[in-house]
């Protein structure tokens, strides 16, 4: 069982702030993922997990018990950083067994956890490989096998799988999922990919500027994002969003929002602190807009992109604001042409001037 | 079209053979002089064509002496860059992987060191050479050199070891290495070559080594350097001989410095150029 | 297995807000940089100490007892010395005619040698070939094979073109040196500034020469601007030893004739070790010292900003 907690975790630079105050438990067996732009504190936040960097304030929490000032080797985590960062002058072998080495494990027991790593990472004929000599996916996995043969209470990745091509990426994608079900360790991944965190992700920790935006499963994310940011930043195509005005809040608890050209939408259950005449963004996912045959928003389609099993529209709603769409991929809509858009009210966003979310959250997603 | 191109490189060529030739004469014409007779040698009209003669190679070995300054040589240049690693790739290291506010500093403090002209301090050197007995030795000579090229070689190894990636050695750390395996596990197998292209610089500049070499050693301890100086008072025929104990004298370094010129402008120019 | 938060809060040592120096700042990585700085401190500071001391005493090493404090005794004695001025004016002459003479020609011959000729790798070997030449060789070969007025090489070409061999060391000794100095050093100028120009992005060239730039705009506009960097390096590094020079004086002119070719190390080194004045030199030696730390100062400055610590 490992977990790991951050409390008020913060960390300077000569004087800048880079991770503002971090409240955060990883838990057992689960994996975690920070995602966010790059630049905003992931690695750091990392890093600081590791003990590669000095935690400035606040305190980190390893199986309860503070961690801060552990040395990293002592702290029973591992981690794959996006370079690899082999040992280029060892093979294969001597990489994944350096770290026992040095821990003074006697050579038998050294070959077989390395033989056990190589197994689950099919690396068994690249043994005596230098990394020279190995393509980005087996570096990628000898990387891993040096994690493994670790048996570390975490392990800490850090964008392993940029290095890698798109077909490649994908393929390690499910092969690093599986291994996590297959180990039953906690693991903690960083990327600023949002497709890799709500793949592989149980929880994902959503970051910008040093500072949690949320935390939740990825479809708590995807259907109740706290603010603008995480619904934009989740989702691909990103979510539309319009400008609009509250015109009327209804009884319990449902508004009717006036958008830039006129039409009026009504949104479910928002939170009781809306109130008539205030701006606020409506937000809609391409893939819960439909085309109408009458009655609808109209709008005029500017390009249509196929991409065989599903086709994106993006057109001109009479604001003048840009909205895509998302429809099958058989459409023979072609530009120019004046359409009706049809949106579920369900699926509606609302955020104020603020930009957090107006809507009731379902469920505590923190 | 293309015949115009061609016309301009070997333009070119010319030129910059020309260039070339130019300025290796010197050298030439001390190997060249290194196998003539005397009478050759001193000649108002130069012989570019003659019967090459080993006899100057022949009277210059038979000087035993002459292998006694070539040994001190070696032993001083050897020995004055192997101690300088000994205090440099530790300092390097920790400056490279743990940099603190005052890294760069020191570095600038260290390259600082190099600007004070080893004439202003000629005199308390003496007086502490000729007071501690060192004086006339290839040990006092050997730490001399030592402290003259530690501000290269520190600069040199910063900038090669800035180079391996910070990961490596931060998986190292994740591995249980500490400090020390780090550098000797990891970071000198990595970075050997540049190591290797350090060192060959300081053997230069030590073997090359002139102002203290002159002033703080005589017949004892004596490299190759004075030993060539005390030629400048000429006492009968001798620039053939004096062409063959220098082409000896230069030769091994003429290679190294050949084998070394890439990192040699980067050693010099302590990082600044690459 | 899931836990909630509180849970997990329970049984938790509490935050301290005192914290344990972290490991790199520990005593294991400061020792491993203490002996390389402090050997240097010592080497850069006690001579330099003892520089300054004997510089207020009379002490002449062929007079061991007659020692004490003197005051200004010698700086008056030296600053009032014609050949001061004199080997001052032969040190900045030096240090500037050989650093205008290398970098002048070492750019242009930058230039010659980055343009696709046959043989390149060759003729760089050769012109690399003076920096590697112990100084005492290349002074003694210049001053009996090459300049000798009487069966030096430079000599019998002036005959051949029907000139007066000129009698280097005697009429222009200073210039001697300055040439000398100069073939030993143009090769590292014209190799640091290479490296710089090779180092200059292919694609840039490109694109100024389908904007129509010919040889001298490309120097001009693109070469040129590119060189900053790499010739104050050289500047710095070439003064550092220019002011030092001492091997190639000692063995061609001994500083003369007179004190036409003296410059301050040398003169140090006359004060010191011919005259046995360790008083006088020490002066000598703080004037060289104060005189390299102005220079150093304007280099100094420059590097530091072109440098990536
Ligand atoms: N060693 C450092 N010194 C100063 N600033 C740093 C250092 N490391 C990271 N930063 C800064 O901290 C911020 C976060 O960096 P990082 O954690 O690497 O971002 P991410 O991994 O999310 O892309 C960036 O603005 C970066 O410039
Ligand atoms: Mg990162």
């Amino acid at each position: 069982m490992a977990t790991v907690q951050l409390k008020q975790v913060r960390k300077s630079y000569d004087g800048f702030e880079v991770i503002k105050g971090v409240d955060l438990t990883i838990r057992d067996q689960e994996l975690t993922v920070f995602v966010g732009p790059s630049g905003c504190g992931k690695s750091t936040l990392l890093r600081l997990i590791a003990g590669l960097e000095e935690i400035t304030s606040g305190d980190l929490l390893i199986d309860h018990q503070r961690a801060n000032d552990v040395a990293p080797a002592k702290r029973g985590l591992a981690i794959v950083f996006q370079s690899y960062a082999l040992y280029p002058h060892m093979n294969v072998a001597d990489n994944m067994s350096f770290s026992l080495k040095l821990a003074g494990i006697p050579k038998p027991e050294r070959d077989k956890k390395v033989m056990e790593a190589a197994r689950i990472l099919n690396l068994e004929t690249f043994l005596d490989r230098k990394p020279k000599a190995l393509s980005g996916g087996q570096r990628q996995r000898v990387a891993i096998g040096r994690a493994i043969v670790r048996d570390p209470k975490v392990f800490l990745f850090d964008e392993p799988l940029s290095n890698l091509d798109a077909a490649l990426r994908v393929r390690m994608r499910l092969e690093l999922t599986k291994l996590h079900r297959q180990l039953r360790a906690t693991m903690i991944y960083v990327t600023h990919d949002q497709v890799e965190a709500m793949t592989m992700a149980d929880r994902i920790v959503v970051l910008q500027a040093g500072i949690i935006e949320q935390v939740g499963s990825p479809m708590d994310l995807y259907r109740y994002p706290r603010n603008i940011f995480v619904a934009g930043f989740i989702g691909s195509p990103k979510m539309n969003f319009m400008e609009a005005s509250i015109a009327q809040v209804l009884q319990g608890g449902s508004v009717v929002v006036a958008l830039a050209n006129g039409a009026t939408l009504s949104v479910p259950a928002v939170d009781g602190m809306a109130g008539a005449g205030d701006k606020v963004t409506v937000g809609i996912r391409p893939e819960h807009i439909s085309l109408a045959s009458s009655d609808g928003i109209s709008a005029q389609v500017q390009t249509v992109e196929h991409l065989g099993s599903e086709s994106y529209l993006h057109l001109n709603i009479a604001s003048g604001e840009l909205l895509t769409v998302r429809i099958n991929g058989e459409t023979t809509v072609v530009p120019d042409q004046q359409v009706q858009l049809k949106m579920e009210p369900r699926s509606l966003h609302l955020f104020n001037k603020e930009g957090s979310t107006m809507r009731s959250l379902p469920t505590s997603t923190a | 079209m293309i015949s115009s191109k061609l016309r301009q490189k070997w333009a070119v060529t010319l030129l910059a053979w020309s260039v070339a030739l130019l300025l290796a004469f010197p050298v030439f014409w001390i190997v060249l002089t290194g196998f003539k007779t005397e009478t050759e040698a001193i000649s108002r009209v130069p012989h570019f064509f003659f019967h090459p003669t080993l006899e100057n190679y022949q009277a210059v070995g038979e000087r035993a002496n002459y292998f006694h300054f070539a040994w001190n040589s070696i032993v001083v240049s050897l020995g004055s860059t192997f101690l300088a690693l000994l205090l440099a790739i530790p300092c390097s290291y920790a400056m490279a992987f743990f940099p603190t506010k005052r890294t760069k500093d020191t570095l600038l403090w260290m390259l600082s060191t190099k600007m004070m002209p080893s004439v202003g301090v000629l005199v308390p050197i003496y007086l502490i050479f000729r007071d501690t007995g060192l004086l006339d030795t290839k040990t006092g000579l050997l730490a001399i050199d030592a402290m003259l090229n530690l501000p290269i070689i520190i600069w040199m190894l910063y900038t090669f070891f800035k180079e391996v990636p910070r990961e490596v050695l931060e998986a190292a750390r994740m591995d249980g290495a500490g400090p020390l395996r780090e550098l000797y596990d990891l970071l000198l197998p990595l970075s050997m070559p540049g190591i290797a292209s350090t060192s060959l610089l300081a053997i230069i500049l030590a073997w090359n080594e002139a102002f203290w070499s002159l002033t703080l050693t005589a017949a004892k301890a004596a490299p190759l350097t004075a030993f060539i100086a005390s030629f400048s008072s000429p006492e009968g025929l001798f620039y053939a001989k004096l062409s063959a104990a220098s082409t000896m004298a230069i030769a091994p370094i003429l290679l190294l410095g050949w084998a070394s010129q890439k990192q040699l402008v980067r050693g010099l120019t302590f990082g600044a150029v690459k | 297995m899931i836990i909630s938060d509180q849970e997990l809060s329970q049984n938790v040592v509490p935050a301290t807000a005192t914290r344990r120096k972290s490991w790199r700042d520990s005593v294991g990585v400061l020792s491993l940089k203490t002996p390389a700085i402090s050997a240097l401190f010592i080497w850069s500071i006690i001579p330099l100490l003892m520089t300054i001391w004997f510089s207020f005493r009379r002490y002449n090493l062929m007079a061991p007892d007659r020692t004490g404090f003197d005051g200004l005794g010698n700086y008056r004695y030296l600053l009032t010395d014609p050949s001061l001025a004199l080997a001052i004016w032969n040190t900045v002459l030096l240090v500037g005619s050989v650093l205008a003479i290398t970098i002048g020609l070492g750019t242009l011959l930058a230039v010659l040698f980055d343009q696709e000729f046959f043989g390149r790798g060759i003729a760089r070997l050769l012109v690399l070939a003076p920096f590697f030449i112990m100084p005492t060789v290349s002074a003694l070969v210049w001053k009996n094979m090459l300049m000798n007025p009487d069966n030096g090489f430079l000599a019998f070409t002036m005959r051949s073109v029907g000139l007066k061999p000129i009698n280097w060391f005697g009429v222009a000794p200073l210039t001697a040196v300055i040439i000398i100095v100069a073939w030993q050093w143009l090769p590292f100028a014209v190799l640091t500034l290479l490296t710089a120009v090779q180092s200059l992005d292919g694609e840039r060239k490109e694109a100024a020469r389908m904007d129509g730039a010919g040889p001298i705009a490309m120097f001009r506009y693109i070469i040129w601007p590119h060189l900053g960097r790499a010739i104050a390096a050289t500047t710095m590094i070439e003064s550092i030893f220019f002011l030092a020079i001492f091997a190639e004086i000692y063995v061609t002119t001994s500083g003369g004739p007179g004190f036409a070719s003296t410059n301050l190390s040398f003169l140090i080194y006359r004060y010191a070790l011919m005259e046995y004045d360790v008083g006088g030199a020490s002066v000598a030696g703080l004037v060289a010292i104060v005189l390299a730390n102005i220079l150093a100062l304007f280099l100094m400055r420059s590097f530091a900003r072109n440098l990536d610590a």
